[in-house]
C-alpha cells in the first residue's frame, strides 16, 4: 500500500518537475511571469505551512513578513546593494520579527496569536502606507533592478523564472532536511497530541516559536523574491487579504502535507489566471471549497487524495485527545 | 475645551457599545462551544443588507424591513451557521472551524459585492441626526440613542444570562459543559440559544453602526478587528470583560483619531492589544486559566 | 532522607468540587507505591497535579528535595519524571522506533544539534534495546497507529522509560490488556524497577496486579488517603472496604 503511494507520488512529481523545467518554451513572457510568482508564493506558502501544518497554529501575518522581505530588498538594491546580502537581511529581519511577536503571544492557550498576527499585519500595512519617507508611501519603490548570479545578469523573464524555480528548490529542500531531522518529529508530536509530547519533555513552545519564526523568515524571503520580479513595490498586495490568501492556499492543498503549499499555490496562483472570466466568483468559489473541505476532509486536497489512495482508514485506537487548541 | 473631550467621551461609548454587542456574541460562542469566529464583523456588516434588500427589492417601510432583517439574520446565521456549518465541524478540533470561518468571511463579503455592489450605500439611522445641549456641551442625538440601545440590550442579556432559569443554564453550559450535562442541562439547546443569541446581537450592531459607517462590503474587516480586541482585553472568558473592552476600545478610538492621527487610528487599540497579552494575557477582567498544556 | 517524591497538603478544586482534598505522602528511591480507590477519588487529578497538567490550588510538590510545584511537565519531565496517561497516548502517525526516539530526544544534546544533527539523535540503538526489552522489535517500523491495544499500551510503557527516569507516574497501566499480556507487563516493569532503579507511583483498578507489584499501597476515597501500607495490610482494612463496597 505505502509503496503504490510512492510510486504514485513519484511519478507525480517526475512530470511536474519535467514541465516546470521546459515550461519557459511553452509560454509566452506573460505565462512565465505567473509561473514566477507561482514559485515565489510557493515559498511564502512553504513558510506558513510550517506555523500552520506541523506547529498548528493560525498566522495572518505571512503578508506582512513577505512585505518586509520586498520592502528591504527593494530599498538597499534600488541603493545600489547586490541581491544577496539584501535577501539574506530579509530573510533574518522576518525570523527575528517573527520571533519576537510570538514570544508573548504563544506563551497563551487558544489562537491568541491568530489575533495578535491579524494585529500585526494591519499595523504593518499602515506603515507601509504612511511612512513615506522610507517606503513611499502610496508612490512606492519602483524600478527594483533584477539581481546577477556572478556578472550574469537575470533581466530576462526565462532567466529570473529559472531563478525562482532554484530557490524553490533550495527551500524545499531546506524544508525536507528540517521534516526528517528530530525537530520534525517534535512537530508531528506537538501537533498530535500536545499534552503527550509535553509529558516527555518536548518543549511545545519553544518549538512552536521556531515554526513560527521560520515560517515568517521564508516569508521574508518570499518577498526579497518578489521584489525583483514585480520590480514595482506598494503597500496594496501586502494588505490582510494576502494573508488569507496565503493560508487558504496552504490549506487547501493540504497543511501539514510536504506539497501542500505546491499544490494550494496552484490553486490560488494559477487556477484564477485561467478562470479569468469569472473573476468575481472566483474568490467566492475558493472560500466556499475551504468551507467544504473543512466539513469534510480538513486535511486538504493531498488529505483527500491520500484517502483515496488507502483504503478505510485502520481504526486507531488512540485516545481522545487534546486537538491543538 | 472639557466640552469637547466629553464629547468625544460619549460619542466614543456610542461606537463602544456597539463593539461591545459583537465583542459579546463573540464571547459567549467561545464560551459555550470553543467556537472562534474569525467571521464576526461580516456578520455585523450582513444584516443592514437584508434590511437594504427588504425596503429596495421589496419595498418594505423600513420598520418591516427591520424585522425581517433581524429575522433572517437569526434564522442564518445563528441557526444556519450552527447546523450547517459549526456542528459537523466540532468533532474535527478547533483548527478547522478556525479556517471554515476565515472562508466565510471571504465568502460573504465576495457574495455582497458581487450581488449587491462594492459602493458604501446610505443607511437610514434610529434617530434624527441632531445635537441636543447638556452643559453647554453639545451631544449628537443619534450618539446616546446608540449609546442607550446598547446598555439596555446588554443590561436585558445580563438580566436573562443571571436571572432567569435559562439564562443560568446558559452559563453552567459556558462554565463546564461536562458537569452541565450531567446536571441533567439541555447543553446542546443551550448552545444552540448562543448561536441564535450572538445573530441577534449582531443584528442589532449593524443596525447602529451601518448609519455612521454607511453599507459596505468591506465593513468587517475592521469591525471584526474591534470585536476580537475588545473581547480579548476584556478578557476572553467573561462578558463583562467584553463590554468593559468594547467601551474602552470606543473612546480610545475616538481620542486616538481626533488628538494623534486619523492615519494610524488602528495603532492605539493594536498596541493595547499587545499590552494586554503581553502583562495580563487573561484579559482585564478575565480569570487566569486553568493550564491545561 | 530518601524520598524521591514529596506531596505536602496538597489540594485541588474546581470551583465548588474539591477533587484532591489535602493528599501528603512521601515516595521512597526504589520503592513501587500503588495508589488505589473507587472512581472520582482523585487519583489521575493528583497525578495532574504532581505533574503540572493542572495548577494545584494548593500544597507542595518536591523531587529530591528540591521546590517543583506547578512547574511546566516538559521542565519536570527533564528532571527525571515521567508518566503515562490512563487514556492511551502513542502517536499513531510515527513508527513505533520513532515513537521511542521522540520519548528519548529531548534529553539529550540541546535544539541546534536536533536541528543539524543526525536523523534519530543518534538514539536507534537504544531504542531498539527497549524494543527488544518490551518485546516489540518486531513491529519496529510499523506505524504505532497499526498496533493491537494491548501493543500500545506495551509501548507507551515502553515510551516513559526511555529516558531513564528517576520516577515514574503510571496511570492505569494495565487498563485493557488482556490476561496474558498483563504478567508480561508486570514482569517488565519489576525488571526495571531492579535494573535502572526507578521508582514508580502505580495507578490502577486491577486489584491482583496492583497487589502483585507493588510493595506499598496508598488508598484514595473521595480526594484524601484513608488507608496506607502493603498489600495484605490495605486489602483487609475495613475502611476500604467500606470505600469501595459503600456509599
Amino acid at each position: 500500500m505505502r509503496r503504490r503511494k510512492t510510486v504514485v507520488a513519484g511519478m507525480a512529481l517526475a512530470l511536474s518537475a519535467a514541465f516546470l523545467l521546459v515550461a519557459p518554451f511553452l509560454f509566452k513572457p506573460y505565462g512565465i511571469f505567473i509561473l514566477s510568482t507561482w514559485a515565489v508564493m510557493t515559498i511564502a506558502a512553504i513558510g506558513l505551512n510550517l506555523t500552520l501544518g506541523y506547529a498548528g497554529q493560525v498566522s495572518l501575518a505571512q503578508a506582512a513578513f513577505v512585505g518586509i522581505g520586498a520592502y528591504i530588498t527593494a530599498l538597499l538594491t534600488t541603493k545600489g546593494w547586490p541581491f544577496w546580502p539584501a535577501c539574506a537581511l530579509a530573510g533574518v529581519a522576518c525570523f527575528v520579527t517573527g520571533w519576537a511577536l510570538g514570544y508573548p503571544a504563544l506563551r497563551l492557550q487558544h489562537h491568541y496569536l491568530a489575533f495578535v498576527t491579524l494585529a500585526f499585519n494591519t499595523l504593518v500595512y499602515l506603515v507601509f502606507r504612511n511612512e513615506e519617507w522610507l517606503t513611499g508611501g502610496i508612490y512606492g519603490i519602483s524600478n527594483v533592478p533584477r539581481p546577477s548570479l556572478a556578472g550574469w545578469s537575470m533581466n530576462g523573464a526565462h532567466a529570473f523564472y529559472y531563478f525562482c524555480l532554484a530557490a524553490l528548490a533550495l527551500v524545499s529542500l531546506a524544508t525536507w532536511c528540517l521534516i526528517r531531522s528530530p525537530w520534525g518529529r517534535a512537530f508531528v508530536a506537538l501537533r498530535e497530541n500536545p499534552m503527550r509530547a509535553l509529558s516527555l519533555g518536548v518543549d511545545t513552545r519553544r518549538y512552536t516559536l521556531m515554526a513560527f519564526a521560520l515560517g515568517a523568515g521564508l516569508g521574508g524571503i518570499s518577498g526579497a523574491l518578489y521584489a525583483p520580479l514585480v520590480q514595482f513595490i506598494d503597500p496594496t498586495p501586502f494588505a490582510l487579504g494576502l494573508s488569507l490568501n496565503l493560508l487558504l492556499m496552504v490549506v487547501v492543498g493540504g497543511s501539514g502535507y510536504f506539497f501542500g503549499p505546491f499544490l494550494g499555490a496552484i490553486v490560488a496562483v494559477l487556477l484564477p489566471e485561467w478562470l479569468r472570466f469569472a473573476q468575481g466568483y472566483y474568490l467566492m468559489g475558493y472560500a466556499m471549497l475551504v468551507i467544504v473541505l473543512m466539513v469534510f476532509c480538513p486535511t486538504g486536497l493531498l488529505g483527500l487524495a491520500d484517502r483515496l489512495v488507502t483504503p478505510a482508514a485502520k481504526a486507531v485506537p488512540a485516545a481522545a485527545r487534546e486537538v491543538a487548541a | 475645551m472639557l466640552a469637547d473631550i466629553l464629547q468625544l467621551f460619549v460619542a466614543g461609548l456610542a461606537t463602544g457599545g456597539i463593539y461591545a454587542l459583537a465583542a459579546i456574541g463573540f464571547t459567549l460562542l467561545w464560551q459555550t462551544s470553543q467556537t472562534i469566529n474569525f467571521a464576526q464583523g461580516e456578520f455585523v456588516m450582513l444584516p443592514a443588507f437584508f434590511v437594504l434588500i427588504g425596503m429596495g427589492f421589496f419595498g418594505l417601510p423600513f420598520w418591516a424591513a427591520v424585522l425581517v432583517g433581524v429575522a433572517v439574520s437569526i434564522l442564518t446565521l445563528g441557526l444556519m451557521f450552527k447546523k450547517l456549518m459549526v456542528d459537523p465541524m466540532l468533532h474535527h478540533g478547533v483548527l478547522p472551524l478556525v479556517i471554515a470561518t476565515i472562508g466565510l468571511a471571504i465568502l460573504m463579503k465576495e457574495t455582497v459585492r458581487e450581488f449587491y455592489g462594492a459602493d458604501a450605500w446610505p443607511f437610514p439611522p434610529l434617530a434624527a441626526a441632531t445635537n441636543v445641549t447638556v452643559f453647554g456641551a453639545a451631544f449628537a442625538v443619534q450618539s446616546l440613542v446608540v449609546l442607550g440601545i446598547s446598555i439596555a440590550a446588554v443590561a436585558a442579556l445580563q438580566l436573562f444570562l443571571n436571572k432567569t432559569r435559562t439564562g443560568r443554564c446558559m452559563q453552567a453550559t459556558a462554565q463546564n459543559p461536562t458537569v452541565a450535562r450531567l446536571l441533567g442541562v439541555p447543553v446542546e439547546r443551550m448552545i444552540l440559544y448562543t448561536f441564535l443569541i450572538n445573530a441577534a446581537l449582531v443584528a442589532l450592531a449593524s443596525l447602529l453602526i451601518t448609519p455612521i459607517y454607511l453599507a459596505k462590503f468591506t465593513n468587517g474587516e475592521l469591525l471584526g478587528l474591534y470585536a476580537f480586541i475588545a473581547a480579548i482585553i476584556g478578557g476572553f472568558n467573561q462578558v463583562r470583560g467584553a463590554i468593559v473592552g468594547g467601551l474602552l476600545l470606543g473612546v480610545l478610538d475616538n481620542f486616538t483619531a481626533v488628538y494623534i492621527s486619523t492615519q494610524y487610528r488602528l495603532v492605539v487599540p493594536l498596541l493595547f492589544l499587545i499590552v494586554i497579552i503581553l502583562f495580563r494575557p487573561q484579559g482585564l477582567l478575565g480569570r487566569v486559566e486553568e493550564r491545561t498544556v | 532522607m530518601s524520598a524521591v517524591l514529596e506531596v505536602r497538603d496538597l489540594r485541588k478544586s474546581f470551583g465548588g468540587i474539591v477533587a484532591v482534598d489535602g493528599v501528603s505522602f512521601d515516595v521512597n528511591q526504589g520503592e513501587i507505591l500503588g495508589i488505589i480507590g473507587p472512581n472520582g477519588s482523585g487519583k489521575s487529578t493528583l497525578f495532574n497535579c504532581i505533574l503540572g497538567q493542572l495548577r494545584p490550588s494548593a500544597g507542595r510538590v518536591h523531587l529530591d528535595g528540591r521546590a517543583v510545584t506547578g512547574m511546566r511537565p516538559c521542565d519536570l519531565n527533564r528532571l527525571g519524571v515521567s508518566r503515562t496517561f490512563q487514556l492511551l497516548q502513542v502517536f499513531p502517525q510515527l513508527s513505533v522506533r520513532d515513537n521511542l526516539i521522540l520519548a528519548g530526544q529531548e534529553h539529550r544534546g540541546s535544539m541546534l544539534s536536533r536541528l543539524v544533527g543526525p536523523r534519530d539523535a543518534g538514539l536507534a540503538p537504544a531504542a531498539d534495546k527497549m524494543l527488544a526489552f518490551f518485546r516489540l522489535d518486531h513491529l519496529a517500523d510499523e506505524l504505532a497507529g497499526g498496533l493491537s491495544y494491548g501493543q500500545q499500551k506495551l509501548l507507551d510503557a515502553a515510551m516513559a522509560f526511555m529516558a531513564g527516569p528517576r520516577l515514574a507516574l503510571l496511570d492505569e497501566p494495565a487498563g485493557g490488556v488482556n490476561p496474558t499480556m498483563l504478567t508480561s507487563l508486570r514482569d517488565r516493569l519489576k525488571a526495571i524497577n531492579a535494573e535502572q532503579g526507578a521508582t514508580f507511583v502505580v495507578i490502577e483498578h486491577n486489584m491482583d496486579f496492583v497487589m502483585a507489584l507493588c510493595s506499598r499501597i496508598l488508598v484514595l476515597a473521595e480526594g484524601r488517603i484513608i488507608a496506607e501500607g502493603d498489600p495484605a495490610h490495605v486489602r483487609s482494612d475495613a475502611k476500604v472496604i467500606e470505600a469501595y463496597l459503600g456509599h
